[in-house]
Formats: structure tokens, C-alpha cells, sequence
């Protein structure tokens, strides 16, 4: 399928795009000065960079068209990019391409409580619009533990998840109606006001497709009611895969509590030093479990996942006795990323989805994995998901420790998908996980894949070479593994 | 008993074959919906022989079944331990199949509170119009690896290829549930199903036909019993054969031969002055509405209400029975249905005219 070559751009390139750009925006929304592209040239994955031809920053619907109408009648590559934080270089710049960011997009447009729903521009924070909802008593479920800063049209793009997307659902099953400026700078409107739309389900395929489908321009979401009440409890472990098996049993009492995550103890610890938070430093493991509900309910639930946590050998529960304490207790679970970042240099978050039943089977051979590999791993995750997030720990200014963390990497996304599951739950596959999509997928899959592509973006200019592979790419990983390390063709760039 | 029976590779072959000679293929499992979508004809392909689940584990609250696994057996095997499929398809048949159900995308009265059949799709196999056996998503809660394409093939009516595999997430049954009756005319019960959806009530199911909101609520004991409190209406004995009545179309306001119409509209919009006889569903967002008035005009009321009309059972099945799509909308269908069956081969017709 079409895929661009990435020539390095002549520097007149650059000023010839700036210009032309400028014809269409106002002065401020360009940047091409290489000092002022820099903060652009990466996501939250920061170990791959590049410089964008051109950043625009468009703030009106017109001003998108026009940039897309241009771009594709010049046949330059658009990268899409919220607010960056993504793990997956999946809004990492193209040098031969323009790099558009909805950052001025920022306005909540309308908020109908009646219908809870609101209606908002793509650049807007995901945490803003429960804020904006949350005096009336609603908010927007899905919250990544970036919600502080990460935008709900890079939520879109990913299908982001956060904690409590086991009950409540992920982004996709929170929105209603989106609209998308394509390629060709045409306007459409997904999905409705109502709880479906006439045709495809293309509010579905929007979702989670990584800014390769369209531009995102504003989006519907659902607002939830609170719950009339939450308790938390904590339980701790003195063995990762009692945990593990605990996470079973809950779900097996037919109760789906609102969150449930676990914590390993070198992310416990990590996190309390962190936050102070009063977490077991001891444990093995500590998993968090979340009820809500009417007070009535919760508390019925609260008797019978006590008893469940003890038939399933924990060593210790407590209960978050206030709100406050269960912020608190929840706080260094959402704050675990950066807390993991102290103990280290740098790390790398891994993102695949198995099922339930294997975590226990899979955080093992993890551990032995990180051994082998003489690397650090910590875990924190949504263990009612199923969803890892293994945090590899090292020092990218130790020569060859960031490939070999990389392998790692792969290595336990192709353990996910050995057990059952899959190479990415919420982070998407952006640059990084682009091999491992050869092993999750057929040649054929992957070909139906470009084709869909195609329906939506026949000259390949949305965020290109992204999210799939091509097949000459799966054929030259099939042949690094076969050879086992010793890389083929050392002298080709790898992404 | 739905038997455990395997033949995805001979139902590649046929549509392969069928893809070589051009013969557009009516894929079909029971029949039971038939009625729906537009008039399509081709040689038949049942898919009631592929058949059986694949995998049930409780704990993970995911099955996995062939196609032609019969509805019944399926929620049988769920009941059995104690769950139960979120959505509450409506079979509209005694022979209704998983994957006729997924490919209409019908699903029943709990749908506002608990999601829709595309939202408990985890995965599915399809045979693309190459005759190619393909699987997208997997058994797993969450999965964003490639394009969402099992939820996509959701309500596709077959046209992007035949569903041979579904992996379903499953909901535990409720230990408990209730229905209430209140007397109130439509524009009021539409307010107050979305006042009530507003608060944290465990609903799970609304109606209003006739003078009459019916609210059935469901959970644990102890939040079903606050819910009766505090909603305070007139307790229904036989809650449970009404909600089965509106999920299967049993209820007496479906059994009519003027045409039925579906209107999708936003939850809280306000009643439509359409002539016609209506039964409100899903705290407003889906309304029944027998009538023999032109499409043109329901079409036009319901769009400028924010909605879509569908022309569900009778009237002129050679028409588009569903809401017309503006031209860029339809362009991007024409596009992906080149993508996945570019020999136009699975129910040329049923879903638009000219897909
Ligand atoms: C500390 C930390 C914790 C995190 N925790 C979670 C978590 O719990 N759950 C989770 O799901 N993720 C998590 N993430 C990942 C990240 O925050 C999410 O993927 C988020 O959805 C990205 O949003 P963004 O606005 O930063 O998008 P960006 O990173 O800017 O972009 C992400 C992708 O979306 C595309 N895109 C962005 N905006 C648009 C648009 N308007 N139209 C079309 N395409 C667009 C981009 O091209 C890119 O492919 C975490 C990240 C960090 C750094």
C-alpha cells in the first residue's frame, strides 16, 4: 500500500510550506523556525524524535479545511496531535510533514444536562469536562490517568481507558457524535445526538484509529450521574499471583466493582515515597478495589468482596475511611507513572491486554523476563481489564540499555498475545509497537486494514506509516526474528 | 441444541467461488430477520451449520460462539451461570442466530443503561468478500490494536462480510429486579425518564405507550429496594412478560399491519407530531410509530428533531428502508464496502440501495 518515503526536507521546503500556510492562517498559527518546532518533535514517547516541515495551529473548523485541502491537493503528510501524551509516538512528526495541533481548540461548546451530553471542542482536557459538570452531580466516566492533561480528541484517536472503564466502559462507549474533517477538507458529521446513527458504525472506526482516518474538529460525549457513594478498599498480598487470582474471583461473585487495580511492590513503593499515601510497603502486591453504587448496595458489595479478598489469601485490607482517603489511596495509583520515573533514569510503559485468568502466569514470567534481560520492571495496572502496564526502568545514557529495553518490550507484548491477548489495551500502536502488529495479525488483516485506510485516505497522508505495517516491514521483522537478535540489516532505520 | 460444527473453510470456498462468478450471496442464519432492511436477493448461504461455542469462561465474563449458534443456546449456557448478554437482543423468532443478531445490531429495553449490542463486541472472525477468513479485536476487554473493525461489522446487515465467530463480553443477571407503573401523558414521561437517567438510579429499562410510563429498575437487593422508595409508582406483578413483550415485539402494539416506523432520536427531545399510534422506548431515544404517513415527511420531522427514521416492518421494501445518508457520509460507505467486498457480493441492497 502507499506508503511515503521520508526524504529529508531541503531547508527552502520549509519556508516554501510556512508561507504558503501562511496565506491560509493568521502569522501566529505557523511555526517553522526549528526552534519553535522543537517543543513538537515528540509524544510521551520521548525516545523518538523528529522535527515537522511545518506546525500549524489552527482555530476555527475553516482554518482545519483549509490547511487539509491544501495538504492534500500538495500531497503532505498532516499529523494530528492533542496534547502530546501519548505513549506511542503516535503524534510523532513527520519531517517531510505538517504537524497540526488542536491545542486552540479548548472550548466546552454546550452542556445539556437533560440529555447528559456535551458537546466539546477536541482540545479540551479531559478532566476539564467533568469539571464543568461535576457542581450538577455528572461526569465524563473514562479517566486516564493523564486526565489532567491529556485532550479528549487524542482520548478519541487512542480509545483511552482509565480507571474506571471496567464498569463504566471506555471512550468509545462513552461519545455519541463526532465531527471530522477529512483529508479532502470536507466536514462530516458520525454517529448522532441520539444513541445511534443510520448506517456503518464509523463512531466506532473512529475510535482508536490514531488520527489516520480523519481530523477530529469536536465531539459529543456522554455525561454520567455520580454515584451516591464509593469506597475503596485495599488489599495486600504476599504473592503477585494470589493477587492475580483474587482479580478472578471478585468478578466471580458477580459483582463488577467500579475500579479494580493492582500495584506490585516495586511500584508501591515507588508511589509511596511518592505521595505518602499509607500504601503496605511490604506487600507483594496491593490491589485496589472500588465499589459504588447507591450506599445501600455498597455496602451489601462491600461485606462480600471483604470475604472474597480473605478466601483469596490476602494479609491485610483496609478500607479509605473518608473521601479524602480515598483520593488519597487513589492518587498514587494515578501518579505511579511519574512516581516510577524516580526511581530510575527512564522507563518504558508496556500496554498489553491479557486475559483475566493469566496474570498471575504472565507477571512471573515478566519477572523472569526482566531478570534475564538484567532489567527492572515495574507493575501497575487495570487488573480488572486485564490490562498490564509493566514499567521497564533504565538509563537511556547507558549505551545499548534502551534497545535492549525495547526488546524486552516486544518480548512481553508477544507473551500477551501467546496467552490469549493483545499488544496494546489503551496506548495505541503510533510508531512503537508497529512489529509486534506482524504478530498479532495475518497478512490478509493487515491488507484489509490498508484498505480501510485507503476508503478514508487514498493518497496515505494522515499521520502515514503509523498503526500498520506494511507487509515488506512484517516480512524484514519475520526475518530480525529468525535471526534472533542479530539484527539483518542493521543499517536500516527501524521506524 | 445448537451442535459443535466448524465449516469456516467450506464457507470461504463458496465465497470465493461466488466472488469469481459475480453471484451476489444472501447470507442468512434463522430468518427471523428477515423482514428487515431492504429487499435483497441472492443465492442463499446459511450459516446456521457453523455452529457452537468456542469458548465460555465465566470468570472473564467473555463467550465466544460460531455464527450459527442459535440465540437461545447461548443465553441458555449464561444463565446457567448466572450471566447474561447486557444488550437483551430481541430474537424476533424462535430460530434467531448470534450472528444475525450481531449483524442487525438490534438490541432491547436495557440498551440506554447498559450499551448496545456493538458495545459488548470484543472480536469477531468475518469472511471478507475475498473469501478470506479474517479476525479482528480478540477475547480481551480492551484491545486497540487495528482499525475497530468487530464493531463496524456490528448492524452491517452481512455487507461487509459474513460473520462466522463473535466474542462477546457478558454481564452478570441481576439478583434483583422490579417494575412501576405512573400515569402520565408522553411529554411529561420523556422528562422524567432523563431526570431519572440523571440521577444515580439503577434503571434499566423504560417505556411509555398509552397514558402509561412503565420504569423497571435492577441490581442488588438492597439497590433495588431504595430505587422503589424513592421512585415511589404503582408496582407492576408482571414486569417480566412486559419487557419481554417490547424485546420480542409480542407486546399487542406490535401486532398491526400498518407500517412500523423506528425513530431514533436525542433521549429528551420532545414528542413529534407525527399521526400514528407511538410506543416510547429507552427513556425516549427509541419510539415506535405505526403509521401510514410518506416517508418524506416522518423523515423530515425526525431529522429536524436530531434523529433518523427507520422504516422497520412493512411499507415499500424496494425504497430505502433506512435514513438517508448525505453524500459524503454515503461516499465513505461506498468506499469501505469497496474495501471489503469490492465484487459487491454479500446482500447487494439490503442496508442502501447502492451498496
Ligand atoms: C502519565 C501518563 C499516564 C497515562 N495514562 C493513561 C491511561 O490511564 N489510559 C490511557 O488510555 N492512556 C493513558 N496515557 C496515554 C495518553 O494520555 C492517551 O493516549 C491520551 O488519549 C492521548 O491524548 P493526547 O491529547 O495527549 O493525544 P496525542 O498524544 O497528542 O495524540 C495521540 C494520537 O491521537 C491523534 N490525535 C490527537 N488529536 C486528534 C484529533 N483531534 N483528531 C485526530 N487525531 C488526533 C494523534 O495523531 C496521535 O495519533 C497516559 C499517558 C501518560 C503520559
Amino acid at each position: 500500500m502507499a506508503q511515503t518515503a521520508e526524504p529529508t526536507p531541503a531547508a527552502g521546503d520549509r519556508e516554501a510550506l510556512g508561507r504558503a500556510l501562511r496565506s491560509l492562517l493568521p502569522d501566529d498559527a505557523v511555526l517553522d523556525h526549528p526552534e519553535e518546532l522543537r517543543p513538537y518533535e515528540c509524544d510521551g514517547l520521548s525516545a523518538y524524535r523528529k522535527l515537522p516541515l511545518v506546525v500549524v495551529l489552527p482555530e476555527t473548523v475553516e482554518q482545519v479545511q483549509e490547511v487539509m485541502r491544501y495538504c492534500a491537493g500538495q500531497r503532505i503528510p498532516v499529523v494530528a496531535r492533542g496534547a502530546g501524551t501519548g505513549l506511542s509516538g503516535g503524534a510523532l512528526p513527520l519531517e517531510n510533514g505538517v504537524l497540526m495541533s488542536l491545542a486552540k481548540f479548548n472550548r466546552i461548546l454546550d452542556i445539556d444536562l437533560l440529555n447528559r451530553a456535551a458537546r466539546v471542542q477536541p482540545g479540551v482536557r479531559n478532566l476539564a469536562i467533568s469539571e464543568a459538570v461535576s457542581a450538577s452531580g455528572f461526569y465524563y466516566a473514562p479517566d486516564p490517568s493523564s486526565q489532567i492533561a491529556c485532550s479528549i480528541g487524542g482520548n478519541v484517536a487512542e480509545n483511552a481507558g482509565g480507571l474506571h472503564c471496567l464498569k463504566y466502559g471506555l471512550t468509545v462507549h462513552n461519545i455519541l457524535k463526532l465531527q471530522v474533517v477529512t483529508v479532502e477538507g470536507d466536514l462530516v458529521t458520525i454517529g448522532s445526538d441520539g444513541l445511534d446513527a443510520p448506517g456503518y458504525d464509523l463512531l466506532a472506526l473512529m475510535t482508536g484509529s490514531e488520527g489516520m482516518l480523519g481530523i477530529i474538529v469536536e465531539i459529543t460525549v456522554r455525561l454520567l450521574p455520580k454515584p451516591m457513594s464509593a469506597k475503596l478498599i485495599m488489599a495486600s498480598f504476599d504473592d503477585v499471583e494470589k493477587a492475580g487470582d483474587a482479580v478472578g474471583n471478585i468478578i466471580a461473585t458477580g459483582i463488577i466493582p467500579g475500579g479494580l487495580e493492582m500495584m506490585d511492590n516495586l511500584a508501591t513503593r515507588a508511589t509511596e515515597d511518592f505521595v505518602h499515601a499509607g500504601y503496605d510497603t511490604n506487600a507483594a502486591a496491593i490491589l485496589f478495589c472500588e465499589l459504588d453504587g447507591t450506599p445501600e448496595e455498597v455496602d451489601a458489595d462491600l461485606v462480600r468482596v471483604n470475604e472474597v479478598l480473605e478466601q483469596s489469601g490476602c494479609t491485610d485490607i483496609r478500607i479509605a475511611k473518608d473521601e479524602q482517603q480515598r483520593q488519597l489511596f487513589w492518587s498514587g495509583r494515578k501518579a505511579a507513572f511519574p512516581a516510577a520515573g524516580r526511581l530510575s533514569p527512564d522507563y518504558y510503559c508496556i500496554d498489553g491486554t491479557i486475559p483475566r485468568k493469566k496474570i498471575g502466569y504472565v507477571l512471573t514470567r515478566i519477572a523472569e523476563m526482566g531478570r534475564e534481560y538484567g532489567l527492572r520492571i515495574a507493575n501497575v495496572f487495570h487488573a480488572g481489564d486485564g490490562n498490564l502496564h509493566p514499567l521497564i526502568l533504565y538509563d537511556g545514557n547507558k549505551p545499548g540499555e534502551f534497545e535492549r529495553t525495547e526488546e524486552l518490550g516486544g518480548k512481553i507484548l508477544e507473551l500477551s498475545v501467546e496467552v490469549g491477548g493483545t499488544i496494546t489495551g489503551e496506548h495505541g500502536v503510533g510508531v512503537e509497537k508497529i512489529n509486534q502488529m506482524c504478530v498479532q495479525f495475518e497478512s490478509t488483516e493487515l491488507t484489509q486494514f490498508h484498505a480501510l485506510k485507503h476508503a478514508f485516505d487514498p493518497h496515505s497522508l494522515l499521520n502515514p506509516g503509523k498503526a500498520v505495517p506494511t507487509l515488506s516491514r512484517c516480512a524484514e521483522f519475520g526475518a530480525m526474528h529468525v535471526h534472533k537478535g542479530e539484527l539483518k540489516f542493521p543499517h536500516l532505520e527501524r521506524f | 441444541m445448537s451442535t459443535d460444527n466448524n465449516i469456516d473453510k467450506e464457507l470461504c470456498l463458496v465465497v470465493k467461488q461466488a466472488a469469481a462468478e459475480g453471484t451476489p450471496l444472501r447470507l442468512h442464519g434463522g430468518d427471523t430477520k428477515s423482514f428487515y432492511g431492504r429487499a435483497s436477493d441472492g443465492q442463499p448461504l446459511d450459516l446456521r451449520g457453523h455452529s457452537g461455542i468456542v469458548n465460555y469462561e465465566p470468570s472473564e465474563l467473555v463467550i465466544t460462539a460460531r455464527a450459527g449458534t442459535l440465540l437461545v443456546d447461548l443465553e441458555s449456557s449464561l444463565a446457567e451461570q448466572g450471566q447474561m448478554l447486557g444488550f437483551e437482543p430481541p430474537h424476533l423468532g424462535a430460530g434467531a442466530t448470534l450472528g444475525g443478531t450481531i449483524a442487525c445490531g438490534l438490541s432491547g429495553p436495557r440498551r440506554p443503561y447498559a450499551g448496545a449490542a456493538r458495545d459488548f463486541v470484543l472480536g469477531v472472525r468475518i469472511i471478507n468478500g475475498r473469501g478470506e477468513l479474517l479476525r479482528f479485536g480478540g477475547q480481551v476487554m480492551k484491545n486497540v490494536a487495528g482499525y475497530d473493525i468487530s464493531r463496524l461489522s456490528v448492524g452491517a446487515l452481512g455487507t461487509l462480510g459474513a460473520i462466522v465467530e463473535v466474542s462477546l463480553k457478558v454481564l452478570p443477571v441481576p439478583v434483583r429486579e422490579a417494575t412501576m407503573r405512573f400515569a402520565m401523558p408522553a411529554d411529561q414521561a420523556i422528562r422524567q425518564m432523563n431526570e431519572w437517567a440523571g440521577q444515580p438510579i439503577p434503571i434499566s429499562g423504560t417505556c411509555h405507550h398509552d397514558g402509561v410510563l412503565y420504569v423497571r429498575v435492577s441490581g442488588s437487593a438492597a439497590g433495588v429496594d431504595a430505587a422503589i422508595a424513592r421512585l415511589d409508582g404503582e408496582m407492576v406483578d408482571e414486569g417480566a412478560a412486559l419487557w419481554h413483550g417490547i424485546r420480542e415485539h409480542s407486546h399487542a402494539f406490535f401486532a398491526d399491519d400498518q407500517p412500523q416506523w423506528r425513530i431514533s432520536v436525542p433521549q429528551a427531545a420532545a414528542p413529534l407530531s407525527l399521526d400514528g399510534d407511538w410506543l416510547i422506548e429507552w427513556g425516549g431515544a427509541q419510539r415506535w410509530l405505526k403509521t401510514e404517513a410518506p416517508a418524506d415527511v416522518i423523515r423530515e420531522q425526525t431529522e429536524a428533531a436530531g434523529g433518523h427514521a427507520t422504516l422497520f416492518r412493512g411499507g415499500d421494501r424496494t425504497q430505502e428502508v433506512f435514513h438517508p445518508l448525505r453524500p459524503l457520509l454515503f461516499n465513505l460507505h461506498r468506499n469501505l464496502k469497496d474495501a471489503f467486498d469490492p465484487q459487491r457480493i454479500f446482500n447487494p441492497g439490503r442496508l442502501y440501495r447502492y451498496l
